[in-house]
């Protein structure tokens, strides 16, 4: 087993306990939005598909990660424009402090 | 600076990211400081992506450029949707995860083959299968959330077995390729068997399902990004990707509660085609029905009434009319809740966020069990198109097909009102003692338009 994996799965491991700490938290008012926002969060793959266009080491590879930068940009930039444009609709119905 | 040193900043920037993701999270625990969140991912997101530009190892920006143009230009109208699109948004931005994860994976598969390592291999195979299959699957279900495809569940004989030897037929694509990585040309069999599997998967679950199928395959595309990183050996694909697939997992279980159901019976169950005409018509059963002028007489003779909206609030698109509703009835001193099964409409939260879109205050919004302990002391439950999620069959009936499930008990209220377009059973097919029992009406129309008769009848001021 390669010395990379098992650090992988330390970080994948507590990321996961992390994550379910965190997300069990949120309140069930919000379940839309998380899942909107963890999309976007998940977007970040687009870190891999640059690297995979850019380094053009074949055509097949570099034709690929470039559909994949597309897929997972489009995926940060509509997750973030979304999800903030649900949050913004939450109002509290007790008067604004001003 | 020397490679090394860009290099190590550039982990700098990810690590960073990771903290902000996790920062974002926790911020969304509550609707006051849920925005910081998404300001917090935004900062995590773009310092990651700047980092990467300046990797020393790009050869060439055109296509990089290109398709992050085409990305933006994709991802801004996919963000600006209507509210009521968005269950439909998310099944795609799912497939989009997915297909760009599995994107990677085959052309990690490519550059490396035929010198990938067996661990390597086995990586490979699981993410680029996981990927695939949530790629179809999430397409299917945008496709179904979007009505291209029949909501009802699409069931054959057999299909349960057929599913599972294609999915087994890829897994042993795998292993041979595993053992046998010359065989280079059987890659691109995988992968299309996986695709067939994500088809197979989601086709025969019904749109009442939504909600579960939805937090599934959110839990498949973090857990492929996930894996992505394991390939690549990239943390911050590996932080993101558990963080997501988290997320999409406490979403099911929490899903599969609100329906008393197990993930097997979700995936492999095909709901809803039984029993529909088990006993349908055994006996001639009165209902009474009402007008908008009664229905308004009864609401403004009350102090508590509890509104129980459903998907067929969504779908009539009668969320600013029940709005109006709210204020007529609040301007009169009539307190009003709403109560929101977790499972109401077709993915979590989406009745909040129906509601919430309407300027309804999100205090008012309020959870299955806090609902319920409030409802024998109220006056008038309203129900508008909601029906499964407040069957008492549900409690009572032994042999019912959602006999167990945790429901919103609008009978225990001192009458109860139904807006319904007619008295064709509801999207299971499953018969709701509610609408016969004696304190029910029903009020039989088109939600969005009865809503604003009722709200009519109200501002007339005949019922003061």
């Amino acid at each position: 087993m390669p010395a990379d994996f098992i650090s992988n799965l330390f970080v994948f491991i507590l990321a996961g306990f992390v994550g379910f700490e965190v997300i069990k938290r949120v309140s069930p008012l919000l379940h839309t939005p998380l899942m909107s926002l963890t999309n976007a969060l998940d977007a970040i793959v687009v870190v891999a598909a640059i690297i995979i266009a850019g380094l053009h080491e074949t055509t097949l590879s570099t034709v690929l990660g470039a559909i994949a930068v597309a897929a997972s940009f489009s995926n940060m930039v509509g997750g973030f424009l979304i999800t903030d444009r649900m949050l913004r609709m939450f109002k509290s119905g007790k008067p604004k402090k001003s | 600076m020397t490679p090394i040193v860009v290099g190590q900043l550039i982990d700098f920037a990810y690590l960073a990211a990771a903290v902000l993701f996790i920062l974002s999270l926790r911020w969304l625990s509550s609707p006051a400081t849920a925005r910081h969140g998404v300001l917090a991912g935004e900062i995590g997101a773009a310092l990651a992506v700047t980092a990467t530009l300046f990797n020393p190892a790009l050869a060439q920006y055109k296509w990089i450029v290109i398709a992050l143009i085409v990305g933006a230009a994709l991802g801004v109208p996919l963000g600006l949707v209507k509210m009521t699109a968005v269950p439909q948004r998310t099944a795609l931005s799912h497939a989009f995860g997915a297909l760009s994860a599995s994107m990677i994976g085959i052309a990690e598969y490519y550059v490396r083959a035929p010198h990938v390592t067996k661990f390597g291999m086995v990586e490979i195979a699981l993410e680029v299968i996981i990927g695939s299959l949530t790629f179809t699957g999430s397409l299917i279900a945008a496709g179904k959330l979007q009505e291209i495809l029949p909501q009802r569940p699409i069931v054959y004989r057999g299909q349960n077995i057929v599913s599972l030897s294609v999915l087994g037929a890829a897994a042993v694509i795998a292993i041979i390729l595993t053992i046998h990585p010359e065989y280079m040309r059987l890659f691109p069999a995988m992968v299309g068997v996986a695709l067939l599997f994500g088809i197979l998967l989601v086709t025969p679950i019904g749109g009442a399902d939504m909600p579960t199928v939805i937090s599934l395959l959110n839990s498949y595309a973090g857990l492929s990004a996930a894996l992505l990183g394991f390939v690549l050996d990239s943390k911050v694909l590996v932080v993101a990707g558990a963080l997501d697939g988290s997320s999409g997992f406490i979403l099911s279980v929490i899903m599969c509660k609100a329906m008393n159901r197990s993930f097997t019976n979700v995936m492999f169950g095909a709901f809803g085609q039984v029993q529909v005409h088990a006993k349908a018509a055994t006996e001639e059963r009165t209902v009474r029905s009402a007008n908008a002028e009664e229905a308004a007489a009864i609401l403004s003779a009350a102090s508590k009434v509890a509104i129980v909206p459903g998907y067929g609030m969504a779908v009539a698109q009668a969320q600013h009319k029940v709005r109006e509703l709210y204020d007529v009835l609040t301007k009169k001193g009539i307190d009003v809740k709403f109560g929101i099964h977790p499972v109401a409409g077709r993915m979590p939260g989406h009745m909040n966020v129906l509601l919430a879109e309407a300027d309804i205050p999100y205090d008012r919004l309020i959870e299955m069990d806090d609902m319920n302990s409030d409802l024998p002391q109220t006056d008038v439950a309203l129900i508008i198109g909601a029906n499964d999620v407040t069957n008492p069959a549900a409690r009572t009936d032994q042999s019912s097909p959602i006999y167990g499930m945790p429901i919103i008990d609008v009978d225990k209220a001192q009458t109860v009102m139904v807006i319904k377009r007619s008295m064709s059973p509801g999207f299971a097919g499953i018969d709701n003692p509610l609408y016969y029992m004696d304190k029910t009406l029903m009020l039989f129309g088109d939600a969005k338009a009865f809503v604003g008769d009722i709200v009519r009848e109200l501002a007339s001021g005949h019922h003061s």
